[in-house]
């Protein structure tokens, strides 16, 4: 476990994420959404909306925000709060794209997220 | 007994003259008017906006038609009068109409100054007065080719502007070597030229027109010095001058226009003249300020009053471009004992020079930052002595005695007495007033009670800044709503901009509408989407990034994620091969439920998104094709069966059900689009509660429209009844098309009906039979591009990414 904690972790191309969209990262039971903004950078967070459990990862993408499809809450990419009067997080992970355009995600974050849970 | 008063002319003098009358002496006079347009009295200042495409006409008429026959005027359209007879005091038109008066007003207008050159009666040539040569020139443009208009000043560069907005090739050829001379010093002029070249508009100056050449028609224009600018419409703007013929003919004293006195009295007592055929201490006018001061003089007169009169003021003018803001008042050319103070900005393309003399502004030309010009122009209009501000002067009225640079305390410094409105002559304070007095809280009722910001519109800003400090947390600027907060402009004009600027991207209209945000939000970008998808159906690349999820994957989310599917079942009629094929893909893709739905479809529930393609894949061996029940779009058309079958069915109203169906499937609309046809009036489909709803009689369709059965509820509106179902599909179609593109996304047919109103769908669908032609064509065009199944894509692949992970990591991978 402690080796792999050190990792970054393959997770796909930057190519495959669109500009202002997002994909989905299956992990067990739970997912993490990854989206990639018109600015071009990349954020990773839980694919579950703090609300009623919405998929983050069908939102519409815009600024460093993504809204949920189910009722319109605003999440922040960046620090996964939900903005303007909702309350509430989803958990973000640490991602980067290589210079080759490889997709990377923070192999430490996954460990807190599967040990949360179980 | 009422007297009588006869007009001649309908344009915006003689309106505004009667609505003064009618304040003043409400029964004093039996009015009628002779127009030679067939038409009311409309806004010529926005002829510009209605040929650059962010205006229509309806939008500028000022008196409809109810107007007149409230107050109890006889109008006649299209009649031009073609003598006056002053011993009988009568007046004749060429329709053999003869009226008598008591008084006599001439309201005649200008004519376009047309140059004596070779050509310049070829078909191709036009002038730039009435909306008879804006529809002219809308018509030429379509060709989208090579215009050249004759003359650089206000009319003709809002002609060019106008043409080049609506897609042609400009050319403007001008006398003098800088632009808008009269209003203009050269520097303005050379940053007004390179503002219009940057859109594309060619400028050449120091251009003499020598002739108009063309077999035909227009072909080409020659210069003085022998060059050739090929063209296939020329636009004559080189000047105006008074339409007086009638009063010369009459006998009256006619100099450049109609002689006028102070009281607007021509040479006979009875006769009265006013507007751009009046000349008066050897000053003509075509400005709106000074024609509506006669207009209130004449009022006044008539009102026996003999007392007003008429004075001279310098107008400010400004140029009705969009993008380029241009002030100009009083004079500015140099001399001796002037002084000038010039500010530059070369980067942001501001220029503003102040010409002084003896302490007091005379002139001011603003160009690229007009803010101030109404400070300036009260400066003037006082004669300010400035010497005490003379260092700072020219930054403004934000910049003087350390003020705050706060707008809104630019606004709240003006003295009451400083003038908003040019075209009106309103000042703060009348305005202030009113909105107190009469407890004003809309832009609509500011215009409608002091007039400010209704004729040229450019100081509506201003207007709204009067309204928001005057009524502070009250005043909610309801008209213009904005969409969302990264603008403040609201849906309508959103749209506007669009057409009238050409913008076919997002990125595009965000920058050009300069949006507050870097891309948006889930509140703008559907509904930008949707207007360019509408708009430029051949052009605009469907952005999927600003379609909410459903549109995106082609069916709609469930409170768990999963999805449902719902197939077109064509008119509602369905078959056993069809509901086999359904029962296998239940069963295939274990879908835990299927329902009927409300608009006579199959809808399938709980299917997980990595299996839509497969279920997609499934249905379409079977002819299956998407049935749209995720999209602002048409959904379905529900239908009872008919004189098929039915003992009391009329017509064929599944068979028409289906026809609308396989017509319109495929388009994007506002908000969803519910149908239903009905086979007699028992109206078994329900179809007085749809967005759009056909009842068969023996007769033929009654057509429906505006029906609501959700959130609200609300019987339809009739929109007409027709003989034949093509006409029925006609109507439909043309209907759902207006609604296309004046409807505020997400806003349905029935609001969108209230908001617009039931009587002017009616007349531009059921009574103009072009208007209703030229919808259903751009229906039709936009069907081209729209009519492609989804499901069957998306089956071959097409945005695998949307239906699959990226990855799956295990959860021992990181353990």
């Amino acid at each position: 476990m402690n080796a792999m904690v050190e990792n970054w972790i393959a997770i796909g191309g930057l190519a495959d994420i669109p500009p202002r969209g997002a994909r989905r990262i299956a992990w067990g039971a739970s997912s993490i959404t990854v989206i990639r903004t018109a600015g071009n950078r990349l954020f990773a967070i839980e694919d579950k909306c703090p609300h009623k459990g919405g998929p983050l990862s069908e939102g519409i993408v815009h600024g460093d925000c993504v809204t949920c499809p189910l009722h319109n809450w605003v999440i922040s990419l960046e620090t996964g709060q939900a903005q303007g009067a909702d309350e509430g997080s989803v958990r973000t992970f640490r991602v980067r794209a290589t210079e080759e355009g490889e997709v990377l995600i923070w192999a430490g974050d996954l460990v807190a997220i599967s040990g949360g849970r179980d | 007994m009422k007297q009588k008063l006869v007009i001649i002319g309908n344009g915006m003098a003689p309106g505004r003259m009667l609505e003064h009358l009618f304040e003043l002496v409400p029964n004093a006079y039996e009015v009628t008017i002779f127009n030679a347009e067939p038409r009311v009295n409309y806004d010529r200042i926005m002829l510009s906006p209605v040929l650059s495409g962010e205006k229509t006409y309806e939008e500028i008429v000022i008196h409809g038609d109810g107007w007149y026959v409230e107050h109890g005027i006889v109008l006649y359209k299209g009649h031009k009068i073609v003598a006056i007879d002053r011993a009988a005091k009568t007046v004749t038109s060429d329709q053999g109409v003869t009226e008598s008066y008591d008084k006599l007003v001439i309201a005649t207008g200008s004519v376009p100054f047309i140059l004596p050159v070779p050509g310049a009666n070829l078909p191709g040539v036009l002038t730039y007065r009435d909306l008879d040569d804006v529809q002219a020139m809308l018509l030429a443009a379509q060709s989208r080719e090579k215009a050249v208009v004759i003359g650089g000043g206000l009319l003709g560069l809002e002609a060019a502007a106008g043409l080049n907005a609506r897609g042609m090739d400009v050319t403007v050829l001008h006398l003098m070597p800088s632009l808008m001379e009269r209003q203009l010093d050269a520097p303005a002029g050379f940053l007004l030229q390179r503002a219009l070249e940057a859109r594309g508009i060619k400028i050449v100056t120091k251009a003499n027109t020598k002739a108009i050449h063309g077999a035909n028609r227009v072909e080409r224009v020659e210069l003085a010095g022998g060059t050739m600018i090929d063209c296939s419409l020329v636009i004559m703007a080189a000047g105006i001058k008074p339409n007086a013929a009638l009063a010369r003919d009459a006998g009256l004293t006619v100099n450049r226009g109609i002689v006028v006195d102070a009281g607007m009295a021509t040479s006979d007592p009875d006769i009265l003249a006013l507007g751009e055929c009046a000349e008066i201490d050897g000053q003509i006018y075509g400005l709106v300020a000074p024609l509506y001061e006669m207009a209130r003089v004449a009022a006044a007169r008539l009102a026996g009053n003999g007392e007003a009169s008429f004075v001279h003021v310098d107008t400010p003018t400004k140029l009705k471009v969009t993008g380029i803001d241009l002030f100009s008042l009083g004079d500015f050319a140099d001399g001796p004992n002037r002084e000038e103070i010039v500010l530059r900005d070369a980067a942001a393309g501001v220029y503003k020079r102040l010409v002084i003399k003896d302490d007091r502004i005379i002139g001011t030309v603003l160009f690229g930052e007009t803010g101030d010009g109404a400070w300036f122009n009260d400066l003037k209009k006082k004669q300010a002595d400035i010497s005490a501000m003379r260092d700072t002067l020219i930054f403004g009225l934000a910049y003087q005695g350390g003020a705050s640079l706060d707008p809104m305390a630019a606004v709240a410094a003006l003295p009451d007495d400083a003038e908003i409105c040019g075209c009106n002559g309103v000042c703060k304070g009348r305005i202030t007033g009113k909105i107190l007095e009469k407890g004003l809280t809309t832009l609509d009722d500011v215009r409608a009670h002091t007039k400010a910001s209704s004729s040229c519109g450019t100081c509506t800003g201003l207007v709204e800044q009067l309204m928001a400090l005057t009524l502070g947390d009250k005043y909610k600027p309801g008209a213009i709503q904005p969409m969302c907060s990264c603008t403040d402009l609201g849906h309508d004009d959103v749209r506007r901009l669009i057409k009238a600027k050409q913008l076919k991207t997002i990125p595009a209209v965000m920058q050009e509408l300069q949006w507050k945000t870097s891309c948006g939000c889930a509140k703008c970008r559907p509904a930008l989407n949707y207007y360019l998808v509408c708009d430029w159906p051949d052009e605009y690349a469907d952005d999927y990034q600003s379609r909410f999820i459903n549109e995106r994957a082609h069916a709609n989310i469930q409170k768990d994620g999963t999805y449902s599917v719902v197939p077109r079942m064509w008119g509602g009629v369905t078959s056993a091969s069809e509901l086999r094929a359904i029962a296998d893909v239940v069963d295939k893709f274990a879908i835990p439920t299927v329902k009927v739905t409300g608009g006579q479809r199959i809808d399938m529930l709980g299917v997980r998104k990595e299996d839509l393609p497969g279920v997609w894949a499934e249905l379409g061996k079977a002819g299956f094709v998407s049935g749209y029940a995720y999209a602002k779009g048409l959904r379905t058309v529900k239908t009872c069966v008919g004189s098929e079958w039915c003992r009391f069915g009329t017509q064929d109203s599944t068979g028409l059900g289906i026809r609308i169906e396989k017509f319109m499937w495929g388009s994007w609309t506002p908000a969803k689009v519910k149908m239903a046809v009905s086979g007699c009036p028992r109206n078994c489909a329900e179809a007085t509660c749809k967005d759009v709803g056909v009842v068969c009689v023996d007769s033929g369709y009654e057509i429906h429209f505006a029906g609501a059965a959700g959130l609200d509820i609300k019987g339809t509106e009739v929109l007409g009844h027709v003989k034949t179902e093509d006409e029925a599909l006609e109507h439909i179609v043309a209907l759902v098309q207006m609604y296309r593109e004046q409807g505020r996304y997400l806003e349905r047919i029935y609001k969108w009906a209230r908001r617009v109103g039931v009587e002017e769908i009616r007349r531009q669908i059921v009574e103009d039979a072009d208007k209703r032609k030229a919808y259903f064509d751009r229906f039709v065009f936009s069907q081209k591009f729209a009519q492609t199944d989804p499901w069957t894509e998306r089956a071959a692949g097409k945005d695998r990414h949307e239906f699959a992970p990226m990855a799956t990591l295990s959860l021992e991978a990181a353990e």
